[in-house]
């Protein structure tokens, strides 16, 4: 890449009004190595035919910091050079001709303390809809650990989660309500209630319960309090029920929220829809209120899952954990939704480690260190079922919420046997995993062994031994491991 | 009822071979292991009685093995778990806790209500065998 002319022009020269590429404004920087502190967002850019890729490279960096499209003698009233974004480094994406992964540093000083809102203006504010692009993929993220200090992160975390559930060394276990919209409030309750006295730990309001006419909001709230506190004293262990507070203003939302405290609600729901702005509030309301904060990520397939446009779910992972939720949907890598393994496990690992190594073949592009921000729970909720457990473990973890809706409600012999199967499954895998057996390839054994103290299980396997959903994902890596000696 | 809060408490009632595997487990990670005990079981009861100090430097599932043994012969009517506890920088807290023994009949908890404005209800959990004093509910 050094075909361009990329000699600095005198002051004068680069001030002359009119227009000029944006790799001579000083958006390209081929020499530039990135400062500790500042953020370095990874672009896929489709470059139109016959443009240039560092000069496309030089436009985002342009267009998501300072430039405009024609040269402004105001610059020379700033520091520019500080505050213009610098693309450094632009390569082919691996086996996928015409499109490329263009580094871009910015300054800290671009983006105001702890806010989303800004950070994101910048980043993804105006470039997605630039002409000299086809289309425009926010890949990954570099936060340094100057600007993460600035946010305050998750209201709880995992471990203060555990400590506040007593519930140590296995999975959480969680079930969404269904059929999600058109059940009386009663009903529901009675949904929530044979769901966590059959041995769930959470259920859940779906993205879109908020108040509508058959369930207004306190009526949902009030009898799912009842729900959980019976199931409290049927099994002596805590529970709690996602109390979803999305709404359309701010106050609304602080209305829902302060009633569901005041109800005893250990969680409260939010989803991403609201917005950063409102995620940001809503998680310094329950800092202040310790409060956990359950996020639903509705609406995030529009712009994650095409890998050729929008922002990778990974961004938005690490988006939110700096704004500060406790739990997020992050994929089942096994279930109904869009989820490459390895693509899901980079989530996760956004989501839950102190420090993420490049990881290229999970889609990590930088190190990122978290600073001791706290971890979120990732959540794995949309067609699973108790006859996955050992894949559900093996392919995510101890520290995740696995949520099963239709096999929990769906069991033939009803939501409390559906809970039973579940979380049996799950104890005697994560016994079988410690004892040291091989989860991955025993696993339908160790099932069909814990089947035979546990009816419901039994009943469970029968029902949805052979459901799986094996369809080609797209949002897949694009760099696959290299063979080594082992 | 059978109180479930702990790792395996749907599973039936853990061997002693695999109580014995589970501290083997958290040995090898190199975690603390420590038994406690209570008559206590509210599910907001954060501090069971400990029986001795969380063993920091024993190595050997034998030893954890007969300080659970003894704690189930001296309580043998109150409920004892193992813990496991993780020092490791970004965790520290427990990584596993199961329940390995518990009183011959667990009566269970009741719901008391108290009545508020509107619909509100103000909800509390007590174990029916908490009503007698500590040492004498099971």
């Amino acid at each position: 890449m050094g075909k361009m002319d990329r000699a600095a022009p005198q002051a004068s020269e680069r001030y002359r009004a009119g227009v000029m590429k944006y790799a001579q404004m000083g958006y390209w920087d081929a020499d530039y190595v990135p400062a500790d502190t500042d953020v370095i967002a990874l672009f896929r850019i489709t470059p139109q035919e016959g443009v240039d890729p560092e000069e496309a490279a030089a436009a985002v960096a342009g267009e998501s910091s300072t430039a405009t499209w024609t040269v402004v003698w105001t610059d020379r009233l700033t520091a520019c050079d500080r505050y213009r974004a610098k693309a450094y480094r632009v390569d082919p994406v691996p086996g996928t001709p015409g499109q490329y992964f263009a580094y871009i540093a910015y300054d800290l000083a671009l983006f105001e303390p702890g806010s989303i809102a800004n950070l994101t203006a910048s980043i993804i504010g105006n470039v997605f809809g630039f002409k000299p692009l086809k289309a425009l993929r926010l890949e990954d993220m570099r936060l340094p650990v100057a600007y993460v200090k600035t946010f305050d992160g998750p209201p709880t975390g995992i471990v203060v989660e555990r400590e506040r559930l007593d519930k140590f060394g296995r999975p959480l276990l969680g079930a969404t309500v269904k059929p999600k919209l058109g059940l009386s409030g009663k009903n529901y309750g009675r949904v929530v209630y044979e769901a966590l006295k059959g041995g769930l730990d959470f259920t859940k309001d779906d993205e879109n319960i908020n108040s509508q006419s058959f369930m207004h909001w306190r009526d949902r709230f009030l009898f799912c309090m009842e729900a959980v506190n019976r199931a409290q004293a049927a099994a002596g262990e805590v529970k709690g029920h996602y109390l979803n507070v999305t709404a359309a203003t701010m106050e609304d939302m602080y209305e829902r929220a302060e009633f569901a405290r005041e109800l005893g609600s250990n969680i409260i729901m939010i989803d991403l829809v609201i917005g950063y702005t409102a995620i940001q509030s809503m998680s310094k309301w329950s800092r202040r209120n310790d409060m956990i904060l359950h996020l639903h990520r509705a609406g995030h397939s529009t712009y994650t899952r095409q890998k050729t446009h929008g922002v990778s779910f990974r961004v938005i992972s690490k988006w939110m954990r700096l704004a500060g939720v406790d739990h997020i949907h992050a994929g089942t890598v096994v279930g109904k939704l869009e989820g490459d393994p390895n693509s899901v496990q980079g989530f996760y690992n956004v989501l839950r480690e102190e420090r993420n190594p490049v990881d290229l073949q999970r889609g990590l592009f930088f190190e990122q260190d978290w600073a001791g921000l706290r971890k979120v729970m990732p959540v794995a909720s949309g067609g699973i079922h108790a006859g996955q457990m050992h894949q559900l473990l093996h392919y995510l973890g101890e520290d995740v919420v696995l949520q099963f809706g239709g096999g929990t409600i769906g069991h033939p012999m009803g939501i409390a046997a559906g809970a039973t199967a579940n979380r049996v499954a799950l104890e005697a895998m994560v016994l079988a995993r410690n004892e040291g057996r091989d989860i991955w390839n025993e696993g339908p054994q160790i099932l069909e062994q814990a089947a035979r103290s546990c009816t419901p299980l039994k009943q469970a396997l029968d029902t949805w031994k052979d459901v799986t959903f094996d369809y080609a994902s797209t949002d897949t890596p694009d760099f696959v491991p290299t063979a080594t000696a082992a | 009822m059978r109180l479930t809060q702990g790792t395996f408490s749907f599973l039936p009632d853990l061997s002693d071979a695999q109580i014995r595997a589970q501290i083997e487990y958290c040995l090898g990670r190199g975690w603390a292991v420590s038994v406690e005990y209570t008559d206590d079981p509210h599910p907001r009861n954060a501090y069971w009685d400990m029986f001795g100090m969380p063993m920091f430097d024993l190595k050997d599932a034998a030893g954890v093995m007969a300080e659970v043994d003894a704690c189930r012969k001296t309580f043998p009517r109150h409920y004892v778990k193992v813990n496991a506890f993780d020092a490791t920088p970004g965790w520290e807290a427990l990584r596993l806790s199961f329940i390995v023994n518990r009183p011959p009949s667990e009566p269970g908890f009741g719901l008391e209500r108290e009545e508020g404005a509107g619909r509100l209800q103000r909800y509390a959990l007590r174990a029916y065998a908490a009503s007698r004093p500590e040492g004498e509910r099971y």
